[in-house]
């Protein structure tokens, strides 16, 4: 999935490093795989800072195996390689999204939180959360800060904070400094892909009681 | 528009060819230097051929050098990387195996032999270790005629070699710096920026491989 229109807004360098290191949440990963398929920008960074990995890799010390270790190996061969889990067929979103969505946008179960906004939570691993965010034209995510960094990548329309302008593979990286409030643009509804390492924190008390009924 | 042509053809040709067979013979000059440099400072590092065997002839004694090269090398990374000895060995083993089993998938254009080794063991590292799944961007696979250019893989090897050598080369502090990034969960600084490691041309250039593929793909 490559898309069309220029991509303005990347990943940072530490977050590629990280992805390449492996060293990331799942939750990140998932939205750095995404951008990455949309963007061959980032997908090149990405792949050469996994060359320093290999550089890493190859100027180790070594540690030795055990003497059974090469034929240990060749028995694992022979047993075949292990089958790789089978990515939805057809669906309208990049491979890694699909496969934790099991299908396409019409596969999604939206969960409403307020003001025509609806969001799914994606099953990670619990460091940090993973979720799709769907957001009517014209219509905001309540105002909120962050305690850790939020990642949101454009998927289809476009939304616009206090910061800039995000359209589809654009990805906004909040730190703890920022305090925004996301608007779809009119015309098209938003849809993104939205990762935390920490709670959102909402302004106003409404969205906070709703935060905790629907781990936002 | 053909007639033009043909006149800029009929009274530059002189001029053009000269200078056409100058740039030819340059680039030839070029490519047999790089050639003569490559294989002069990398006798033994170029592991392509050996991969090449196992797809192709599944050569079980390509695999046993490759696996003595490398096999040791995993485990320290996966020792250093958190995990115990016994789980680092029998992790090592199944990212050699998997290696064998993905052999056909290696793109030595894109990737040298160290690096694409490195990705299956950190792959494995999160699998095993952080017990997490690890979302892959979209595979972009090559089509059957567009198999990579001889001089992209040769200069990719070239430069993974070069920044290998740069990685030994590094004063101790910065090498530090790049192994907490790579090793540990610490907030990972501006790598190529502090350290000055040559990653911009790979960059480059494997961004252009990337519009290529693109191309033929559509």
């Amino acid at each position: 999935m490559n898309i069309m229109n220029k991509i303005t807004h990347h990943l940072s360098d530490q977050l590629l490093i990280g992805y390449s290191a492996g060293t990331l949440p799942e939750a990140f990963n998932l939205v750095v795989a995404t951008h990455l398929s949309m963007c061959d920008e980032c997908r090149a960074a990405a792949q050469s800072y996994d060359s320093i990995g290999g550089a890493l890799l190859h100027a180790q010390p070594t540690e030795d195996l055990s003497a059974a270790a090469l034929s240990k190996t060749m028995a694992l061969i022979a047993k075949g390689p292990k089958a790789a889990a089978p990515v939805p067929a057809g669906s309208d979103l990049p491979d890694p999204l699909s496969a934790y969505i099991g299908g396409g946008l019409s596969d999604v179960k939206w969960r409403p939180i307020g003001l025509g906004v609806r969001q799914a939570v994606l099953k990670t691993s619990h460091a940090a959360t993973a979720r799709l965010l769907y957001i009517p034209a014209g219509a905001a995510v309540p105002d909120h800060g962050h305690r850790g960094t939020e990642l949101t990548l454009v998927l289809k329309g476009a939304f616009s904070d206090e910061t800039a302008r995000f359209a589809a593979g654009d990805v906004e990286v909040a730190g703890e400094d920022l305090h925004h409030k996301p608007v779809a643009e009119i015309g098209h509804d938003c849809i993104c892909l939205a990762a935390t390492d920490a709670p959102l924190r909402f302004s106003a008390w409404i969205p906070r009681v709703a935060q905790s009924l629907f781990r936002l | 528009m053909r007639m033009n042509l043909e006149i800029v053809q009929e009274t530059g040709a002189s001029d053009h060819q000269v200078a056409y067979v100058a740039y030819n013979s340059n680039a030839l000059d070029d490519q047999k230097a790089n050639i003569r440099a490559v294989t002069k400072a990398i006798p033994k590092n170029i592991w392509v051929d050996h991969l090449k065997r196992i797809q192709t002839d599944q050569d079980q004694q390509a695999f046993a050098e490759l696996f003595g090269y490398f096999a040791p090398r995993v485990k320290a990374f996966l020792m250093k990387s958190g995990a115990a000895p016994g789980m680092a060995e029998d992790c090592t083993q199944e990212v050699m195996a998997t290696l064998w089993h993905k052999a056909h998938l290696f793109d030595p254009s894109r990737a040298s032999v160290s690096t694409w080794i490195f990705t299956i063991a950190r792959n494995k590292n999160i699998d095993a270790l952080r017990k997490q799944r690890r979302p892959e961007p979209e595979e972009l696979t090559w089509g059957p005629e567009a198999e990579p250019e001889a001089s992209d893989i040769l200069v990719m090897q070239q430069e993974s070699e070069q920044l290998s050598q740069a990685m030994k080369s590094l004063p101790g502090q910065q090498r530090e710096l790049i192994e907490k990034a790579y090793f540990g969960d610490l907030s990972h600084g501006q790598i190529a920026a502090e350290t000055g490691l040559p990653l911009g041309t790979i960059k480059s250039r494997l961004r252009l491989a990337l519009t290529k593929l693109r191309q033929t793909m559509k």
